[in-house]
């Protein structure tokens, strides 16, 4: 039997803007159920290769491909149908109450009132809010850490198969940040989803990813497992590494 | 009061009532357009926005002047009046609905984007209702704008309670100025107080 291919891979992706070079020639796979970590400075090219997976972006030159198809072939809206994506400032629509929000895919994709209503529910319990208590809350009614988990409801709403994170817990307290970590990892258990994940907290990037891909301008420095990227031989992988021990000490 | 005055006064301010709510629908409906188009395209946005910034700095009795040798749309009476009180109220409302599309959040918009909404939905789902308040506060400006310059309308011999106001000018009376400039003051109040209070619900929902 053949093996899966993966779920998404980069193919000499180049990407330039101003002149200067953002992405070069970067080659990447992502597998079914992998978490891969895209890690780096700022930047390094990593939040808009991300972009690229839901043709938000497209390529100078080389492919970004989903499920085997180069992202220029999908029609976008249904690629990014297919795609749950969260950003550091959630996105959410601020004039919608956190039920419309969380069930703007489903309504996108036409789905029966009641089921909407039911999977709404559903996934504000299993992000953990009471979904009585927010379901007609507006997001500037909630809590930064509540609004990201409703963000990650959202995303997850249409039951899709591929997620994409761009630094969704960069701007909340460090609680906070680390409960949302614990569940993104309950939920990774739970849904069986693959992920991209961007940050440039290498604490995060070693706790969320099975695969770290560490970003150097625009192209793959170090791909590791977590355990591997300690031991990378790249000054760029020590240097990180070396931020996770002074931040040990 | 004056024989017949109150009669002049009713139909006047409703002369005057037409004049404003026709050139004013009409810079609505072509200034909302203009003004989504012009949000999305930078190049044309310079041309627009600089096309209705010299129609309102012109002098509106000059504007009215200059339109009267216009073919087709010129002369005296109603339709240049028209013509020239929607040039006149289109600039707000264009001004507004680019700052109000060009105003939601880059990281909303995106999310939009990126949940694989059409172009119609993203349009009509998130840029409209978010920039409501702010177009809503253009069609006030305009409005209140057009109540005022819809007096001068009668110098061309387009109606209204300019008519008064001329008229008393004219023959030194002052009960027929204000006969014209009560109303005229009364209806520009009520339109700022009602579109203020519309502005204000949308400011909450």
């Amino acid at each position: 039997m053949n093996e899966p291919g993966p779920v998404v891979s980069f193919r000499d992706v180049s990407f330039a803007r101003g002149g200067s070079a953002i992405l070069d020639r970067l080659n990447l796979e992502v597998m079914a159920g992998e978490t891969l970590v895209l890690l780096g400075r700022s930047g390094s090219g990593k939040t808009t290769a991300l972009k690229m997976v839901n043709g938000l972006i497209f390529p100078d030159s080389g492919a970004v491909n989903v499920d085997g198809k180069p992202t220029t072939e999908w029609d976008p809206i249904l690629l990014r149908r297919r795609i749950g994506y969260v950003i550091q400032e959630t996105g959410l629509f601020p004039h919608f109450t956190v039920a419309r929000n969380v069930g703007l895919g489903p309504t996108l994709e036409k789905w029966p009132q009641a089921r909407i209503e039911a999977r709404t529910r559903e996934l504000l319990q299993t992000v953990g809010l009471d979904p009585a208590e927010v379901s007609g809350r507006f997001p500037r009614e909630l809590s930064g850490g509540q609004r990201q988990r409703v963000g990650v409801a959202r995303a997850l709403a249409r039951g899709s198969s591929l997620l994409l994170f761009d630094e969704p817990f960069g701007a909340l307290d460090p609680i906070t940040r680390h409960e949302l970590q614990q569940e993104f990892l309950r939920l990774r258990g739970v849904f069986g989803s693959t992920s991209l994940f961007v940050t440039h907290d290498v604490r995060e990037a070693m706790k969320l990813g099975t695969k770290i891909a560490l970003l150097r301008n625009g192209r793959v420095d170090v791909l590791a497992t977590p355990s591997g990227f300690l031991t990378a031989k790249s000054d760029e992988a020590r240097a990180f590494a070396q931020c996770l021990r002074d931040e040990e000490r | 009061m004056r024989p017949g005055l109150a009669h002049g006064i009713l139909v006047l301010t409703l002369d005057h009532f037409f004049l404003v709510a026709v050139s004013a629908l009409a810079a609505i409906a072509i200034g909302i357009p203009v003004g989504i188009w012009s949000a999305r395209h930078p190049q044309g946005r310079r041309w627009t926005l600089g096309f209705a910034s010299v129609m309102q700095t012109v002098p509106s009795l000059a504007l009215f002047g200059f339109l009267i040798p216009v073919p087709w749309i010129g002369g005296i009476g109603k339709r240049t009046a028209i013509v020239a009180l929607i040039l006149y109220a289109l600039l707000p409302v264009l001004r507004n609905t680019v700052a109000g599309i060009l105003g939601v959040d880059a990281a909303v918009r995106e999310s939009a984007v990126a949940m694989g909404m059409t172009p119609g939905q993203i349009l009509w789902q998130v840029e409209l209702p978010l920039a409501a308040r702010t177009i809503m506060a253009g069609i006030r400006v305009a409005v209140v704008i057009t109540v005022g310059s819809a007096t001068i309308a009668a110098a061309i011999g387009g109606g209204g309670l300019g008519e008064f106001i001329f008229r008393g000018i004219a023959s030194v009376d002052t009960t027929q100025i204000l006969a014209g400039a009560i109303p005229a003051a009364l209806m520009a109040l009520l339109a700022d107080g009602g579109l203020g209070w519309i502005e204000k619900r949308l400011a909450r929902s």
